[in-house]
């Protein structure tokens, strides 16, 4: 058969039913494979951007591999910024991209661009096909390398030529990768050390990141808490491992974290980071992070362990097996369980602040909608994400409980990420509600797969947080810029809602607090996408923050919030 | 900061090299040489890196290292091991005095020379780094008119060896 029904043939043997994808001549041969084929559904997006994050989306919701398409040239570039925010955020997805035939490469032929040169550094792997019969075992090994060890993007770069060649359907049930053997199983010795640590210690912190949600290990989490009553705090890619009503949530920490995370971890004597990669965003500078404590790093990726912060125990493993193996050995009878000094500690900083979140006869507070949303949705609804304040606030004020449930940019903190990521999590998920929480810049970004959400009858909805400014770059600017708001006032923004309703979705705009749960209502009922453009205050700042370059306790409260 | 030989084996696939050094360049890493060549076995290269950094430096870069799926292998060439590289030196000659003390500058450092001429000489060094800057340094007062120069490659002494396993 021709290679390009070999490479359909084989995304099918990989259990993929769904493909994001836009056409163009060199994927030509590609796409007739897929007009002939009955089951495998591609999702035309409107740029190949949206393709790539919500190939990143369907990931994040499945935990199996997401796959986009793109053409030579523009339609491999146009993937770039979807394929970096999988990697940065270790998302499984697999990338396939035309190329020109094999004789031209190098000519600077038509739509000829160096993709796996542009993409080394933003993939966990990719190749440039050579030769029809390495398709299917290409194919194999890319999703084998996506979806294992520590996740991420793999792309497969597929010249023309290649497509309609004859080859042999077979295919490979093995694969040689004599340099990639992920470890998994922990190092029973460090789980010892580990399980010592932490039955001597008295104030101990669990600091999850995005590798539990990964390895499914959010039950074996807060086991784990639960058994030896350790707090939990999450980075902003772990939210929904764990659930933030519980009283041993201490919610994210870090930059924008909560008084009570950011504490506990600098009082803490021991912190137990699972799947997670102390990120500059987390720690804050360096030096004055968590002084005190003994840290026991459990990580799939052994480069992670050490890289930004000294580890006196390493685990490399999955976090899932890593979990169990403590929480085997941890002695029940030992441990100091409720009430200690340390839990009262905790409760004082965790005490219900007083905030008013209503607008006072002004524009509605953005805090009060995503407060709203996360009231009146299902617990398993789907959150997605821009990038800015809007995305502090759903972290901040949207209440997480299950894991999958959440998707965001967090290492590349990509704008126009939310939208595309929403339509891939509805495919994945099409029984489930999902919201965009939006900024009125980022939507801008990818507003154009409103048209794709509307094709294939996506009832996602949309909430943009409309404060006409960049907002997290102008708080940036009255903070640390004397209040110079240099390119960030958007001013009169477009009408959006009728932006919607011109792509056949549903518009709608909110003005006052009272209207704000109807609205709401509204979009959870409605069939199809609807957009609410919630006109919101516009110079409201996200606190806490800690400045760049200052420690986690040195942080900047809201003024007006009462209480602790 | 010290200088470290890095040994890997690699698969033997274009675009490797390619990798590999993109990552120094991109974490930030320093490469001083590198070479590569096939080994016994045609699907396998070995390269020879040698870098300047810190152990903690080290350390991430042999990570990072081993985490491409092309790397098969990476270890630290340390303590017990012969190190060479190898130059081309071509030297400006005046006359026949100024030749033969070239090439007895080329016998005490165990050097061919590989080409003479009118007016040059062309010596071919092997050795370690010190002695081939030290022969260098001695042909400067004659002129070097140029030199091409390999990157460190290196093989643990004894039994000890890099093997796929
Ligand atoms: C693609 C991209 N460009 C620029 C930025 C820098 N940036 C971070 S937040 C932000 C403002 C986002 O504005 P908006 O979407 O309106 O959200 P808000 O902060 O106002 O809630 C910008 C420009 C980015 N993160 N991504
Ligand atoms: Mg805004």
């Amino acid at each position: 058969m021709k290679g390009a029904e070999a490479i359909i043939k084989a995304l099918k043997k990989e259990d993929v039913e769904h493909v994001f994808g836009y056409p163009g001549g060199a994927v030509i041969d590609l796409y007739d494979a897929i007009h002939e084929d009955d089951d495998l559904k591609h999702i035309l997006t409107r740029h190949e951007q949206g393709a790539a994050h919500a190939a990143d989306g369907y990931a994040r919701v499945t935990g199996k591999a997401g796959v986009c398409i793109a053409t030579s040239g523009p339609g491999a570039t146009n993937l770039v910024t979807g394929i970096a925010t999988a990697h940065m955020d270790s998302v499984p997805v697999v990338a396939l991209t035309g190329q020109v035939p094999v004789e031209m490469i190098g000519n600077d032929a038509f739509q000829e661009a160096d993709t796996t040169g542009i993409t080394i550094p933003i993939t966990k792997h990719n190749q440039l096909l050579k030769e029809s019969k390495n398709i299917l075992s290409t194919i194999k090994k890319s999703f084998h390398i996506a979806e294992t060890g520590r996740n991420g993007p793999v792309l497969i770069d597929i010249p023309k030529d290649l497509q309609s060649e004859d080859i042999d359907f077979d295919y490979p049930k093995d694969i040689s990768l004599p340099g990639y053997n992920p470890t998994f199983r922990p190092h029973e010795l460090q789980i010892k050390k580990a399980v010592d640590a932490i039955m001597e210690a008295r104030r101990p912190v669990i600091y999850a990141g995005g590798g539990v949600i990964a390895s499914n290990a959010s039950k074996e989490l807060r086991e784990l808490s639960e058994t030896i009553m350790a707090p939990v705090t999450t980075t902003l890619l772990a939210k929904g491992c764990y659930n933030e009503e519980s009283d041993l949530c201490l919610g994210m920490l870090g930059m924008h974290g909560t008084k009570e995370a950011n504490y506990a971890i600098t009082e803490s004597d021991l912190i137990i980071a699972v799947g997670a990669r102390f990120d500059d965003r987390v720690t804050g500078k360096i030096e004055g992070f968590a002084p005190n404590a003994k840290i026991v790093h459990i990580d799939i990726d052994p480069a992670e362990i050490g890289k930004n912060v000294k580890t006196h125990i390493p685990i490399v493993g999955d976090a899932k097996k890593a979990l169990n193996k403590l929480i085997k050995r941890i002695n029940r009878k030992k441990i100091k369980k409720e009430n200690t000094e340390w839990h009262n500690k905790i409760k004082r900083w965790k005490k219900e602040k007083s905030e008013s979140l209503k607008s006072e006869g002004k524009r509605i507070k953005p805090q009060f909608v995503v407060k709203k949303i996360s009231e009146k949705t299902p617990d398993d609804t789907i959150l997605a994400t821009e990038v800015g304040q809007c995305q502090m606030w759903a972290a901040h004020y949207y209440k997480f409980k299950k894991p999958r449930t959440f998707l965001t940019s967090g290492g590349l903190g990509t704008m126009g990420y939310g939208l595309p990521a929403s339509i891939g999590a509805q495919i994945a998920a099409p029984d489930k509600k999902v919201w965009n929480i939006a900024g009125d810049g980022s939507i801008q970004m990818n507003i154009q797969e409103i048209a794709t959400a509307v094709k294939f009858n996506l009832p996602i909805n949309i909430a943009i947080l409309n404060n006409n400014y960049l907002g997290m770059v102008r708080q940036w600017q009255e903070l640390f810029f004397d209040e110079r708001y240099s390119q960030t006032h958007l001013g009169e923004n477009p009408d959006f809602s009728k932006i919607a309703e011109g792509f056949g979705a549903k518009g709608m705009v909110v003005e006052k607090d009272s209207e704000v749960e109807e609205a709401i209502d509204i979009a959870n009922s409605t069939d199809k996408p609807v957009l609410i453009d919630f006109k919101v205050k516009k110079e409201e700042n996200v606190y806490p923050m800690v400045p760049s370059g200052s420690t986690l306790t040195e942080m900047l409260e809201r003024k007006d919030i009462k209480g602790d | 900061m010290g200088v470290h030989i890095l040994g890997l084996l690699v698969e033997n696939k274009p675009g490797v090299l390619n990798r590999v050094a993109g990552l120094f360049s991109r974490r930030g890493f320093n490469i001083s040489t590198i070479s590569v060549g096939m080994t016994e076995n045609p699907d396998i290269s070995r390269m020879t890196i040698s870098i300047k950094g810190d152990e903690k430096e080290l350390e991430q870069v042999t990570k990072q290292l081993n985490k491409q799926i092309e790397v098969i292998k990476v270890s630290e060439i340390s303590k017990d091991y012969v190190e060479r590289r190898l130059a081309l030196i071509k030297v400006n000659t005046s006359d026949s005095e100024d030749r033969s003390e070239i090439m007895q500058i080329a016998d005490v450092f165990r050097a061919n020379v590989v080409d003479v001429s009118k007016k040059n000489v062309t010596i071919e060094v092997t050795g370690d780094r010190d002695k081939i800057e030290a022969i260098i340094e001695m042909l400067k007062e004659h002129g070097i008119k140029e030199i091409a120069k390999t990157g460190t490659v290196a093989l643990n002494r004894g039994k000890k060896s890099m093997e796929v396993d």
